[in-house]
């Protein structure tokens, strides 16, 4: 990993060094903010107008800001939550209206500067755990509530939580070659061919919902790869693919059960827990409908992946005869006979895409972790699903999900026994009884 | 100097069904609402999902969600010669301990009292006259009737994703379901539970006698549900794990399953675990609580001010709390003044014993309610006359789920206790050995009564309760009566061996198997020489403490109390948010 990053910052120098100059200076240029007032603190400013504040409310919704910027127990948007990521541990930071520990002192320029050009107040690079190279597809009239919005909160003193980064993602210098190989520094531009839904729908996810920063696959950089939106390992999971594939993706879903599953954490099959299941639960949830179809319907219209159903593993196959045993006595009583789950409460396996996707880990750390399903206002029962580590070992793990990859209308490549050891080790699952003796 | 919280609207102590029912209703209306719950917290998908409940050794046998005894315990004697001992082990009073209390653990048996069971004095004086009551006997009304209670009743069994069948609806009796209950309104929410070969033994059985019979109303979602607080059940999946076991698959009503999700996303509403209260604090004048004192988990003691005070605990612990904050007058068994503490009573549980010759009962596959009853000998459903005795019992099958372990000494008479021959026995008794059995309507009497043990103290200093309490002679008549008609329905059903039992027949005791549905004490009614409560559950006393559970009831019912104490609850939030909200004081006057 780090001989990459060092090529990485090779990259830079060589680039730094030809007649790339031009193009890192457009890459750094925020003249886009410079629509921004730049002379007002937050802390000193009148008090924003609220319609803009309820309007800047609901754009932080769409952008998830409480996510990383609230520790779960925490004060309202005061910062301190470890965002882990393979270079290290990134904390959030207070973005309360608080002097000497929020940005109180920030003009509104600052703020646009940040969040859609990741640069501090004093000039120093964000990391891009900070998604602003999603960010920079919102357009002024958001921002300008969003400011406001932050603005309204209350001020909140606590100091920001350093970093654990080593050498030498460390040095925030680095992101310039990470931002001239990554980051599109461009504003949203609409589709003229397409209908405004659609756009709307495009703009919210690669812009305030920077889905991508989950569902699309990153290189060693940590960095877009061209799979757009066609699915993920995240650490301890899997962000599937949301195109309009049929198969993995969500084109098999209408718009109606997009939207649903969004607005209430779970549809006809799917219910959303982990990574998704807090997306739902801060964002997804209190959008309103126009905006969750014009979401459905952008991702259905993606292509995606092309990924097809392979011919489905045979039920006489060892693995499957094992699966199917482990599923009756093990998983049944709540996924039910033939994989049908409960509505609203417990994930239906029965020709679901999100149960073939192309990779298991997601299948596999809940099995082993256990969930629990979205808490929402349409949906307020937070069913859950314990914990098999103890119970079933890996062997017995790969079986039963080949067996559910591959049964009611299902077809997906095997789950192989050293993945699942992998993983047991790598989410720190606890090892199977019997080994605990 | 105690810690002190700010102060809230109503404190809730205890955290079961009666007490999230009135926090779910309180804190809808807009107030704020702290519940003190003794226990921990738990969750279905960790503490209890099916890959953990299928443990009979841990759940059942070692009681591990009720409060151990050596936490807090009762002592217990027959009678006033002699000295209580404490109850050192586990017995026949299951508290729950822990965030849904005994709602948790419990069966899932939901039925509604029947309307004789809230006036049976009126009713026995009309239709026998004074001279059907036994001497001694506590019999009363509750000041609140089943029409009362109907509408309550309802809204428990849709929050609770009760499934049943009506037998009389809107006047009219529909047959194979229960022809004897009181009139309703509307359907159960869910339709019955799927019966088994033993229910339909049973049914066809006791039809033969010219009997009733039907399924019981049980909390055990038959279908997905979603009931009226938005919160989603899972059908039940017959695995039996349901008494002493919190339900894995979100099918048993519970409070668990049924309320306390929605009470989480509410900002008005507060719980705290693992935190004992000790008692009510009284204003100077001891008109009114001023809120209460509790321990948290580390033993710091805390007080928690509030404008309403509701007691939601177990029914003993009840009592014992109105008894520790000195509210309303002790029972004095000598002079028979007082009300703290008189009218407990019990259950009697008289039946038989089954076993058959050739049948496969399959009984792992069972529900904590899935039962066929007959109700034709229940409350005032038969003519008593000359039987020198009132009430009844309800007689049932309960397709409960085996028990490997807990029914190793279910075998026939004379059976060897171990070896070869048991082995035998036992394996033909798991498929062919059952029992029926009648639970009673039982009346207080006046040597019955709780009060705070002399010696006997918790692990806080604090007195424990003492239960006085013997079976009187309306109990050992009516429990006769239903043993010998349990005899004839397992006669009826074919069964080769017919045994009888009765619990009443000798002296009761905490370890010898009867029901454990432990009711008064501190009862509601109308006259405040006689009841620690008004019609609404209200102390008669102290006007901002409320008192919800079995603990309020005059008398028991020939069924389980829970849709009954649930009902009640909401009765008591609807006078309090209509009424008491507006008028800070007694909701019935005090008769002159």
């Amino acid at each position: 990993m780090k001989s990459k990053l060092w090529l990485g910052v090779l990259a830079l120098v060589l680039a730094a060094g030809g007649t790339a100059l031009t193009a890192l200076y457009a890459n750094g240029n925020s003249n886009a903010d410079d629509v921004a007032d730049d002379q007002v603190p937050a802390a000193d400013a009148a008090a924003p107008d609220p319609a803009a504040i309820t309007r800047g409310a609901y754009v932080a919704v769409q952008g998830d800001c409480a996510a990383c910027h609230t520790k779960p127990g925490g004060n309202a948007y005061a910062g301190g939550y470890g965002l882990q990521t393979p270079f290290g541990v990134i904390y959030s930071t207070n973005i309360t209206p608080e002097r000497d520990t929020g940005i109180g002192t920030w003009t509104e320029r600052d703020f646009f500067r940040a969040v859609r050009h990741g640069k501090r107040q004093d000039g120093a690079l964000l990391y891009p755990a900070m998604p602003y190279n999603a960010y920079v597809k919102m357009n002024d009239a958001d921002l300008h509530d969003l400011w406001a919005y932050i603005r309204s909160l209350k001020p909140v003193a606590q100091a920001p939580t350093p970093n654990t980064l080593g050498f030498p993602y460390n040095i925030r210098l680095a992101m310039l070659g990470w931002n001239l190989l990554y980051f599109k520094n461009a504003p949203y531009v609409a589709e003229p061919g397409q209908p405004a839904q659609w756009n709307r729908g495009r703009y919210l996810v690669d812009g305030a919902g920077h889905c991508g920063a989950c569902h699309t696959p990153k290189d060693a950089l940590g960095g877009d790869t061209s799979a757009y939106l066609q699915g993920a390992e995240l650490l301890g999971g899997y962000a599937p693919e949301i195109t309009g594939n049929p198969h993995v993706g969500v084109g098999s879903w209408s718009i109606e059960q997009v939207a649903q599953y969004l607005k209430v954490g779970s549809n006809h099959m799917a219910v959303a827990a982990g990574a998704m299941g807090e997306a739902v639960e801060h964002s997804t949830q209190y959008l309103n409908g126009p905006d969750l179809a014009a979401i459905a319907v952008y991702l259905e219209s993606l292509p995606g992946s092309g990924a097809q159903a392979p011919a489905a593993i045979s039920a006489n196959d060892p693995a499957m005869l094992r699966g199917a045993h482990i599923y009756e006595t093990q998983c049944m009583a709540c996924h039910n006979v033939q994989g049908q789950g409960i509505d609203g409460m417990v994930t239906g396996f029965a020709d679901n895409p999100g149960i073939r996707a192309l990779s298991p880990s997601n299948l596999i750390s809940t099995v082993l972790k256990g969930g629990r399903a979205a808490v929402t206002e349409g949906n307020v029962t937070g069913a859950g699903m314990p914990s098999f580590a103890w119970r079933l070992d890996d062997a017995d793990i790969a079986a039963v999900l080949t067996y559910v990859r591959n049964s009611w209308g299902n077809a997906a490549p095997a789950v192989g026994s050293p993945l699942v050891s992998k993983a047991r080790a790598a989410v720190h699952a606890e090892p199977v009884l019997d080994k605990q003796r | 100097m105690a810690n002190v919280r700010p102060k809230v609207d109503a404190v809730i102590v205890g955290l079961g069904w009666c007490g999230s029912l009135m926090a779910e209703e309180l804190t809808r209306a807009g107030l704020n609402v702290v519940a003190i719950e003794r226990g921990p917290w738990v969750e279905t998908a960790t503490d209890f999902p099916p890959s953990v409940d299928t443990d009979e050794l841990r759940w059942d046998t070692r009681r591990s969600l009720l409060l151990p005894p050596a936490i807090e315990t009762t002592t217990f004697r027959n009678n006033r010669s002699q000295t209580a001992l404490p109850t050192r082990d586990w017995s026949l009073n299951e508290l729950g301990y822990n965030v849904g209390g005994s709602g948790t653990h419990w069966a899932g048996m939901a039925w509604r009292f029947l309307p004789f069971d809230f006036e049976s004095y009126s009713y026995t004086l009309k239709r026998y006259g004074k001279q059907q009551l036994v001497d001694g006997l506590i019999v009363q009304d509750w000041g609140v009737t089943y029409e009362d209670l109907e509408p309550f009743y309802e809204r428990f069994e849709k929050i609770a994703g009760v499934s049943g069948k009506a037998g009389v609806l809107n006047g009219q009796k529909i047959e194979g379901a229960n022809i004897f209950e009181g009139n309703r309104k509307s359907e159960f929410p869910l339709p019955p539970l799927a019966t088994t070969r033993l229910t339909d033994l049973f049914t066809e059985g006791s039809r033969t006698l010219g009997l009733h019979p039907f399924m019981v109303p049980a909390g055990q979602a038959s279908q997905a549900y979603t009931n009226p607080l938005g919160v989603r059940m899972g059908p039940c999946t017959y695995c039996g794990y349901c008494l002493y076991y919190g339900c894995g698959n979100f099918s048993k009503s519970s409070p668990n399953a049924c309320v306390v999700p929605a009470l989480m996303q509410r900002s008005n509403f507060t719980v705290l675990t693992e935190s004992a209260v000790l008692r009510a604090n009284l204003a100077e004048d001891g008109k009114t609580a001023t809120g209460v004192t509790y321990l948290d988990r580390n033993l710091q003691q805390w007080e928690q001010p509030a404008d309403i005070v509701i007691f939601s605990a177990f029914q003993m612990q009840n009592v014992r709390l109105m008894l520790l904050s000195k509210i309303g007058k002790p029972y004095n068994p000598q002079t028979r003044e007082g009300v703290v503490g008189r009218a407990y009573c019990f259950q009697t549980v008289s039946g038989a014993n089954l076993f058959f010759e050739d049948e496969q009962l399959n009984q792992y596959i069972g529900a904590g309610a899935l039962s066929a009853q007959v109700d034709d000998y229940n409350g005032d459903n038969f003519d008593h006359t000359g039987l020198g005795f009132i009430g009844g019992a309800g007689i049932l099958v309960v397709a409960r789920g085996a028990r490997p372990i807990g029914n190793a000494d279910a075998v026939p008479p004379g059976t060897p206790r171990w070896g070869s021959a048991w082995k035998k026995a036992y394996t033909h008794a798991f498929q062919n050995g059952t029992f029926i059995f009648g639970q009673g309507t039982s009346y207080s009497h006046v040597d019955s009564y709780l009060d705070l043990d002399p010696e006997y103290k918790d692990a806080h200093g604090d007195p424990l309760i003492r239960v006085t309490f013997d079976y009187n002679e309306n109990d050992r008549r009516s429990a006769i009566f239903i043993e010998n008609k349990s005899v004839e329905i397992g006669k009826a059903m074919g069964a080769k061996i017919v045994n009888g039992f009765d619990s009443a027949a000798v002296n009761y005791g905490p370890y010898l198997p009867a029901s454990d549905h432990t009711i008064g004490g501190a009862v509601m009614g109308l006259d405040p020489h006689t009841s620690a409560l008004n019609r609404y559950q209200q102390s008669w006393d102290v006007h901002n403490v409320f008192v919800l559970g079995a603990s309020s009831f005059p008398n028991n019912a020939g069924y389980n109390p829970t849709s009954t104490i649930g009902a009640l609850s909401l009765w008591t939030a609807k006078a309090i948010l209509e009424q008491y909200l507006a008028k800070r004081g007694p909701l019935v006057e005090v008769p002159a």
